[in-house]
């Protein structure tokens, strides 16, 4: 962890330390009842936010089914008190267990999908358990009071009792949270946000790290409910499985600021007591009012502030305090020269037999054969539509081959994972670049070093030698959405790089840069193959690759059309047919 | 249960299954002009409808149309909640679905399907919680002489069998069938129809050639709306319902619409129906609470694997 890092972290805490003092504080003072009730269900509600932020606030996988979490915990410890009389002191921790289990069981099939239809999908979970608890004639379970030993079953007299447990739960939860956030697993989780394809090819295995996450969130939501049934007492389907369970989980942690330990405290500490309050005040004449407060309080965040308090304060601030560029600490361990592989002149590293692709009657790509040694450059050139894109997606395991083999260094490919073959030392980037746009470039670097790293100190030092590599040092801190086209180029072999990947995969990295911006990036890619690395590179201008590439394999309507020495291939009448066209010809003859 | 007893309870499912999944029939043709043909996410479609059910409600109280009408009363306040449903859903469009959808959309993370879900969300809990306070939690149904008749249609097989067609249900199935058919005409017949489509299917390519598509996305919102409220309208003089009762049907449309295919308007009628099927044929098996789960199990098994619908094509880009 660097310098700035680690006091990052200090100060986090010491806010965490303070928030905790005074809230508990303030529960010390209360008087009333109902305000330490409140004050009890503003931390539960934070919870539940903080367990959908876990997930979908990371991720990005928006969750309308949290309450299916939540009301499985309130059943569990209400169903076992009555039961088998088992404590909640027991009961909480076994309903995040459950709450975790259940995450993982929903998370397996529900990972399928995206984007709206996976939030349609998870709002059908916590309905259909809803009816099956009425099925069951769960309608209203009371907690029987305990008259001999009340605190061993959390009735105690002094219900501050209650908003203390409720905020030692939250303090747990926010360092959780703060954990996941400053650790490989939260920067894996934002690189999936940001763009899960991309993810996979650097070597993110996404859907291990997504199950974890809906596992610990829905763990955290079982323990809120838990706790909430202990608190109220009562647990009725429509309280704990209804919509207003998962939209209150939903809507604390936008309100505040997704992606932030901050945002769903924010969230919780301002719109329950207001729609507590209100209810209490107006809920005779107004019945339903909180889900009005809530329902208004989102549809505001979305059209006026969609990022959420947090980061609209901090963003305000930031404009008017200087902005202070931190600069990137260098790590004493940063090794700017990478180990050299080594060079086995001449032994193939990628085979490609006879890998045909089709797209219901397109075929793409039809039995394409060809070998990279180690140490080359590799260009594959072809008009528009000639599968060059393609032939890369079934090398990184984008998609499966209809037929043929895919061998790296010897080993069959073809129904790997993307990110097994990124591990297995192949590395890429795309035409169309996919940062991850918020990531800083230091962190989407990082993501890439994971693959190889064994630890956190080691894939800092692969990714500060990547960067600079490729010269993006400075620009360490910047939020990668507001690099210019080259430099997003640069970020992409970086990221790449930092994985030390034995092949690299260029996907038309010299598209849309200006004449010197193209030599660089040429004497760059130059380098690396001195440096003992195998690239493979897919590019329009022809000019230029022949300066760059030693050989060249020509694709057209999928089919390889010929390949060899660039001298050969620029003379070759088929090429210039399919590919330069007649004022090539005219222009060289 | 004897065979024949078995048959008969099928026959009357069916029966049930076919005239209540017309009527979602034509509550899925509404929600498949907003989310399958213009991509526009509207949680609160559910809510909508329960608007309908309450204006077909207040107009058959309030305006004097038994003494008008009769037993068509209900029917024509079921035709009559479109109208005013169409206007509100024009409203909420233009004050909020607009700022997430179309261009402005476009601009936004995941085309602005995340922020239409969560702004609808919103839109829904002001309306059911606002219903709560309009219309009160008391559930009510509207009174129709026909829901409590049937024709029976047998002694078949010897005696042993007999069904009941339900009158009211059967008329509120016709108007449904009518409406559906209008509307399928009117997308692909009228020049209005063809705008919304284009308009719809490639927004820029729309405003080139002359459409406005800001105002033309309003419409088909309200259209949307309207068609759907029509569709709790008519259900309202069957069932009882109350302000929550949105949430309910909005996953029976999804599903509906996910069914049939997405951008197919006659698709989607089909995915209702077959949804309607479901539910009321699921009964021969569970029991009657277990109704409404059985909808969201189908529906999770109808996204998890074929998301495209019974019909449509897996495309896939990398």
């Amino acid at each position: 962890m660097s310098v700035d890092a680690r006091a990052g972290l200090r100060r986090q805490l010491t806010l965490i330390a303070l928030f905790a003092a005074a809230y508990a504080l303030l529960t010390a003072l209360s008087t009333h009842s109902y305000y330490q009730l409140i004050l009890t269900v503003v931390p539960i509600w934070a919870v539940m936010g903080l367990a959908w932020n876990l997930l979908s606030g990371y991720s990005g996988f928006v969750s309308f089914g949290h309450a299916a979490f939540f009301g499985l915990g309130a059943y569990f410890v209400a169903l076992a008190q009555i039961h088998w009389g088992l404590s909640p002191w027991i009961g909480i921790p076994c309903a995040g267990i459950i709450g975790g289990i259940a995450g993982l069981v929903v998370g397996i099939p529900t990972f399928r999908l995206r984007g709206h239809y996976f939030a349609l999908a998870m709002l059908a979970y916590p309905l259909a358990l809803l009816y099956v608890f009425e099925w069951l004639g769960y309608q209203e379970l009371a907690l029987p009071m305990q008259r001999e030993a009340p605190a061993a079953f959390m009735q105690f007299a002094d219900h501050r009792l209650h908003a203390w447990l409720a905020l030692a739960l939250l303090i747990a939860a926010m360092l959780l949270t703060l954990w996941v956030e400053r650790s490989r697993f939260g920067v894996a989780l934002v690189a999936i946000r940001e763009d899960e394809a991309a993810a996979e090819a650097a070597g993110i295995r996404t859907i291990a790290w997504k199950l974890k996450a809906i596992t610990l969130s829905g763990a955290m939501a079982g323990v809120a409910g838990g706790f909430y049934a202990v608190v109220l007492l009562v647990v009725t389907p429509p309280a704990v499985f209804g919509m207003l369970v998962s939209a209150q989980a939903l809507i604390v942690a936008m309100f505040g600021g997704v992606g932030t330990v901050w945002g769903p405290v924010i969230g919780a500490v301002t719109l329950v007591p207001l729609s507590e309050v209100l209810h209490a005040q107006l809920g005779d004449v107004i019945p339903g009012i909180q889900g009005v407060v809530y329902g208004v309080a989102i549809v505001a965040v979305i059209l006026l502030a969609p990022e959420g308090v947090f980061w609209k304060v901090r963003d305000m601030r930031a404009r008017r305090g200087p902005r202070i560029p931190a600069p990137a600490a260098a790590p004493a361990a940063a090794n700017a020269n990478p180990p050299k592989t080594l060079l086995l002149d001449g032994d193939v590293i990628l085979t490609v037999e006879n890998v045909s692709k089709a797209f219901g009657g397109l075929q793409a790509v039809r039995s394409v054969s060809l070998e990279v040694k180690r140490g080359d450059i590799l260009g594959i050139i072809g008009p528009n539509g000639a599968g060059k894109t393609t032939l890369f997606n079934l090398l990184n395991g984008f998609i499966s081959p209809d037929q043929g083999r895919v061998l790296l260094e010897g080993k069959d490919v073809v129904g790997c994972a993307p990110y097994e073959i990124c591990r297995l030392g192949m590395g890429r980037t795309f035409q169309v670049v996919r940062p991850f746009r918020r990531m800083s470039v230091h962190d989407n670097v990082i993501v890439g070093a994971y693959v190889s790293a064994a630890s956190a100190g080691q894939a800092e030092a692969q990714a500060h030698a990547a960067l600079a590599r490729v010269g993006l040092l400075e620009d360490a801190c910047r939020p990668a959405g507001e690099l210019s086209n080259k430099q997003l180029r640069l970020l992409e072999i970086a990221r790449a790089l930092a994985g030390e990947p034995k092949i690299m995969l260029l996907d038309e990295t010299l598209a849309g840069l200006g004449a010197g911006e193209v030599e660089e990036v040429i004497a760059l890619v130059r380098q690396l193959a001195e440096e003992g690395r195998t690239i493979v590179i897919i590019e329009h201008t022809m000019q230029a690759m022949v300066r760059l590439v030693q050989r060249f394999v020509v694709l057209n309507e999928g089919a390889v059309l010929t390949q060899g020495q660039p001298a050969d291939i620029t003379r070759n009448d088929a090429v210039i047919d399919a590919y330069l066209g007649r004022k090539w010809r005219a222009a060289n003859a | 249960m004897s065979a024949p007893q078995f048959i008969e309870n099928f026959l009357q499912a069916l029966c049930a299954g076919l005239l209540t999944g017309i009527l979602y029939g034509l509550m899925c043709v509404g929600l498949s002009i907003i989310f399958g043909v213009m991509r526009v996410i509207n949680f609160a479609h559910g809510d909508f409808m329960m608007l309908g059910m309450y204006a077909a409600f207040y107009a058959f109280g309030a305006l004097g149309l038994q003494a008008l009408f009769g037993a068509a009363a209900p029917y024509v306040a079921a035709l009559l909640a479109g109208p005013l449903i169409f206007v509100a859903g024009l409203l909420v469009h233009k004050f909020l679905v607009s700022k997430v959808t179309g261009m402005r959309g476009s601009a936004l993370a995941a085309e602005g399907h995340y922020a239409q879900l969560i702004l609808t969300l919103g839109v829904a809990l002001i309306i059911q919680n606002g219903g709560l306070y309009l219309f009160g939690s008391t559930p009510v149904s509207i009174p129709t002489p026909l829901a409590s008749n049937a024709w029976e249609i047998g002694p078949l097989h010897g005696d042993a069998i007999t069904v009941f067609v339900n009158q009211g249900q059967t008329v509120s199935a016709l108007i449904a069938l009518a409406v559906v058919a209008a509307f399928v005409l009117f997308m692909n017949k009228s020049a209005l129809g063809k705008r919304l489509r284009a308009a719809a299917d490639n927004p820029a390519a729309a405003t080139y050639m002359g459409v406005d598509v800001g105002k033309t996305h309003q419409l088909a919102f309200g259209l949307g709306v309207g068609i759907t409220a029509i569709g709790g309208g008519l259900l309202a003089s069957g069932t009882s319902f109350q302000p929550y009762v949105g949430l309910e049907y909005v996953i029976v449309m999804y599903a509906g619409v996910v069914l049939g295919g997405l951008g197919s308007v006659a698709g989607a009628f089909f995915g209702g129906l077959t949804i309607g099927l479901v539910q009321q044929l699921s009964t021969l098996f569970l029991p009657n609470q277990l109704q409404n789960t059985a909808i969201f199990v189908v529906f999770l098994g109808i996204i998890l694997l074929r998301p495209n619908g019974l019909f449509g094509r897996v495309l896939r880009r990398t």
